[in-house]
């Protein structure tokens, strides 16, 4: 149950003496050193006290989780943002993640004492090699962006490597997600913008317009952010080949395909993986995240080091790639991570995760016919994991309705608001993504909840414009946060 | 502003919806439609490029954020950059209120003054922008 009460800032509750635990006076009488500075050179001493909150322990603890009820989460809640910020991470993921073996674990412990560790690393790269279609993998990347950057920067090595330097530029449709342009251009490439056709994919006169003896890739995401499959994908990557580039996957949409279509198949080059989008890991923004990343035999030879090997006989941390881009992150990577991926693997077996896909994308569709008799979809076709609508309809009634005012309104009947204002080529984009893990009972209650908003649009409008109505902060000026945002507590109190 | 959406007849458009109003044979402001403005939302951030930078036509001459989404600015005539709207900075939201008048972004001098020709009048853009 979210709290419907506003917790005050834990400074706020502090009261000067109090603590949360006893401690032993501290003191080392027989050296006669007492105090910290006896210790420490005067550099390092403070000279003021930190204003560090002062409380008992009972109330520490009811104030933060007093604060975590404050939050909508997925235990409690539906959101059909799904897996663009985390699908719902099954239970057992938790379990066999966590196990002593694996949190215990030092990462300098011996090849000999960790085998079974290293097994893990090695058959979670086989088991997303064979998801994805591709012939290697590097589980090192913290993140999904991180595992995008180090698909270009090998790019950029392969280039290098074959004595390219001219091929600069990088092409992305303007429907991309904006990390994509934004990996590009941390590696140096210039990012040319492809238009997409009337059906929202790569306008193929477009690309062939673009293509150039200068360019070095297409980054793409197929289903594209529309929820759609790109059909055209083989003359696609024909066509990037031909002209001498490679083609990247931004596996961001991977949810929607696994067991249908394989991005090493549709002709891409290097993809990176989401695994908070599908395989239970955290997302890599609040972390800690992973963003493998397969890639062919063509850029194999520039995968980060080391990767996870095995001889025969015994599992091992292999070093020996001299075109290597080095390391990307401190030891191998997050290794509990890769746990709980290899757990949802290993639960799911190949047709589980054939079916997770499948579902994704029935649940999706489901949505999508029954809510399109109530909103503007603007491409009307059989979608992928998700698919865009507006509030074009609802803004007839009154016009200061609008896309931001009715996803508002669903945080009054418990439903975290989606995805909204993306892809920008959707004027009053809402982007729905329910994920394979909800029940029709639930899609069926968000179904009557959009019914009702709508309904309350026509009828009602200022419920809509003045929602949230239940939530311990109401509408928030977003506007005013943006440009003049408040961001040091003690600043506002010391202005009091 | 009423009539902050009527578009003067010294302007012309392109169809990345950025305007060049000319006020005199070879300098001219440039900026963002109202449309545009409209579009994104409340104006929230704004970064432009200093005086006496050379800009291409079509290359980026900054980027505008709302709370909405977060864009790039299209030169729609290679030119350099004689003044830029330092107002902006503080009241992003002059933008929204009269793109077309104290919502100008940057002051340029044209390097080719034939290339206005290939912009949209006002009328060829309202076309696109509805």
């Amino acid at each position: 149950m979210t709290a419907k009460v506003l917790e005050t800032p834990i400074f706020e509750k502090s009261n000067p003496g109090a603590r949360g635990v006893s401690l032993p006076v501290f003191g080392l009488d027989s050296t006669g050193l007492n105090r910290i500075s006896d210790f420490l050179p005067e550099g390092l001493t403070r000279k003021n006290l930190s204003r560090l909150p002062e409380l008992a322990q009972l109330d520490t603890i009811r104030h933060y989780v007093r604060l975590s009820q404050l939050n909508h989460c997925i235990d409690t809640g539906f959101y059909p943002l799904g897996s663009c910020t985390m699908k719902f991470n099954p239970k057992v993921c938790d379990l066999y993640g966590q196990l002593d073996g694996f949190t215990q674990l030092h990462p300098l412990t011996p090849e000999s004492l960790s085998q079974g560790a290293l097994e893990v690393m090695y058959r979670l790269q086989q088991y997303l090699a064979d998801v994805s279609g591709f012939d290697r993998v590097t589980l090192q990347p913290a993140a999904g962006a991180q595992g995008e950057l180090v698909g270009m920067m090998m790019v950029k090595a392969y280039f290098k490597k074959h004595q390219q330097p001219e091929r600069t530029q990088v092409l992305i449709p303007d429907a991309a997600h904006g990390t994509n342009p934004a990996s590009a251009a941390m590696c140096g490439f210039e990012v040319i913008e492809l238009k997409s056709n009337r059906e929202g994919g790569v306008d193929l006169d477009e690309l062939k317009q673009k293509l150039s003896p200068k360019t070095a890739a297409l980054m793409l995401t197929n289903p594209n952010t529309l929820g759609l499959f790109e059909r055209d994908i083989l003359e696609i990557t024909r066509l990037v080949h031909d002209a001498g580039g490679l083609m990247y996957y931004d596996g961001a949409n991977l949810n929607a395909v696994m067991g249908q279509a394989k991005p090493a198949l549709m002709g891409f080059d290097v993809m990176h993986i989401n695994t908070h989008k599908t395989f239970a890991t955290p997302h890599g923004g609040g972390g800690p995240g992973s963003g493998p990343v397969a890639v062919n035999n063509k850029l194999a030879p520039f995968l980060p080091k080391p990767y996870a090997d095995f001889d025969g006989s015994q599992y091992f941390l292999n070093n020996d790639l001299p075109d290597s881009i080095g390391k990307v992150k401190a030891f191998w990577g997050n290794f509990e991570m890769m746990a709980r991926a290899f757990t949802y693997i290993s639960a799911y077996g190949s047709e589980g995760l054939a079916r997770v896909s499948q579902d994704a994308v029935l649940n999706a569709n489901y949505l999508k016919e029954k809510l399109k008799t109530m909103y503007h979809v603007p491409y009307d076709l059989t979608c992928k994991h998700e698919f865009v609508m507006t509030s074009q309809r609802q803004k007839v009634t009154d016009p200061h309705i609008n896309t931001m005012a009715i996803v508002k309104r669903l945080m009054d009947f418990g439903i975290h608001p989606p995805t909204v204002y993306f892809p920008l080529i959707v004027a009053e984009c809402i982007m729905i993504e329910p994920t394979d893990t909800e029940s029709k009972e639930t899609l069926d209650r968000f179904i009557e909840v959009m019914s009702e908003i709508d309904r309350e649009c026509r009828e009602t409008p200022d419920v809509i414009l003045n929602a949230p109505h239940t939530t311990p902060i109401g509408k928030v000026d977003e506007v005013a946060a943006a440009r003049n945002p408040d961001l040091n507590y003690f600043s506002a109190a010391k202005a009091d | 502003m009423a009539d902050s959406h009527i578009i003067p007849d010294n302007v012309k458009l392109t169809e990345t919806h950025e305007y060049l109003r000319i006020d005199d044979d070879d300098r001219a402001r440039v900026g963002i439609s109202h449309f545009a403005a409209e579009q994104l939302g409340d104006i929230v951030f704004i970064e432009l490029p200093e005086v006496g930078q050379r800009i291409e036509k079509g290359d980026t001459f900054g980027s505008i954020e709302s709370v909405k989404a977060a864009s790039d600015l299209y030169m729609p005539v290679s030119a350099e950059v004689v003044a830029v709207n330092t107002q902006l900075t503080e009241e992003p939201e002059l933008i929204n209120d009269n793109s077309y008048g104290d919502g100008w972004m940057i002051e340029i001098s044209l390097s080719n003054p034939d290339e206005v020709n290939e912009l949209m009048t006002p009328a060829q853009y309202s076309q696109i922008a509805q």
